[in-house]
């Protein structure tokens, strides 16, 4: 049980430069580390060495593999599968947050992603 | 040269700048900016006091990209609108992670016609989201010059602070 706060290792992926580096200044603003790729290719890349990422936050639509995709990945994978996964998304699609849901994301977050939306997420995650 | 600035004389400014350490109120109050950047705003510090400023430099590099990709998505015949929906939807997400309201306005209307497929709406609409965007980098040069200044004299002029 976390009763100080903790760090975590928060892995960001987004091929968007402004939402990279939105998402790791809120991150690092409340003490995190942060890893911030640009690809879901990438982001397996530095998961498959030897990583103590902690959360996974990662943008549905990217080019190439979608953030949908890292996440099955991700739960596919018994190495990672216990990492939370949390996808942001600029559109409000239900069908796609119940599908990302349903496939073990820890959550859906809307783009612009707010500070205390990531608070309240990191909150949530420190808590376990 | 300090920029004009409207509505405000410089020691009301400071005066209300030491007493409710608020940030200037344009571009908000011009219906530019919208609350996300003033969220972005509140994320400096001392450990990365320039990031607003450093994220509009990112904004302008992608959005200029952006608009030039567009551009050229406009020359095709026949028309492929779900090419041009793709980079019109990547300016809107852009716009909207810094706050930038007129702009992202405007590519929700720009993707309208693309979905509906309309040629001229697209052509009209891309006007728009040109002049707003450079509406926009002319606004934030002046901001961003005008917190420059405003922190020389602060620093020059310590019976403001």
């Amino acid at each position: 049980m976390a009763s100080s706060k903790q760090q975590m290792h928060v892995l960001a992926v987004d091929d968007n430069s402004v939402d990279r580096a939105v998402i790791s200044r809120i991150l690092r603003s409340s003490k995190h580390k942060v890893t911030a790729v640009d690809s879901a290719q990438r982001a397996l890349d530095l998961l498959g060495l030897e990583s103590d990422v902690n959360m996974i936050i990662t943008d549905y639509w990217m080019p190439d593999m979608t953030g949908f995709d890292l996440l099955k990945r991700v739960k596919g994978s018994s190495a990672l599968k216990e990492i939370p996964v949390v996808i942001m998304s600029s559109e409000n699609v239900p069908s796609r947050i119940n599908r990302c849901l349903e496939e073990g994301a820890e959550d859906f977050l809307l783009k612009p992603v707010r500070p205390s939306d990531v608070s309240r997420l990191c909150s949530r995650m420190m808590m376990r | 040269m300090l920029v004009n600035f409207p509505n405000e004389t410089l020691p009301a400014f400071f005066s209300r700048r030491r007493n409710n350490h608020q940030t200037l109120p344009f571009p908000l109050s011009e219906g530019y900016l919208d609350e996300q950047f003033h969220q972005l705003e509140e994320l400096q510090d001392d450990v990365s006091p320039n990031f607003v400023e450093e994220v509009v430099v990112l904004f302008f590099r992608d959005s200029s990209r952006l608009i030039s990709n567009i551009e050229q998505a406009l020359e095709k015949h026949p028309q492929d609108f779900h090419g041009l929906r793709a980079c019109v939807q990547q300016l809107k997400g852009s716009s909207s992670s810094i706050g930038a309201l007129k702009v992202k306005n405007e590519c929700d209307l720009f993707r309208e016609y693309c979905d509906e497929e309309n040629k001229e709406g697209c052509l009209r609409s891309f006007q728009k989201v040109k002049k707003e965007h450079a509406i926009l980098r002319q606004k934030l040069e002046a901001y961003f010059q005008l917190l420059r200044q405003v922190g020389q004299m602060e620093r020059a002029t310590p019976s403001y602070n």
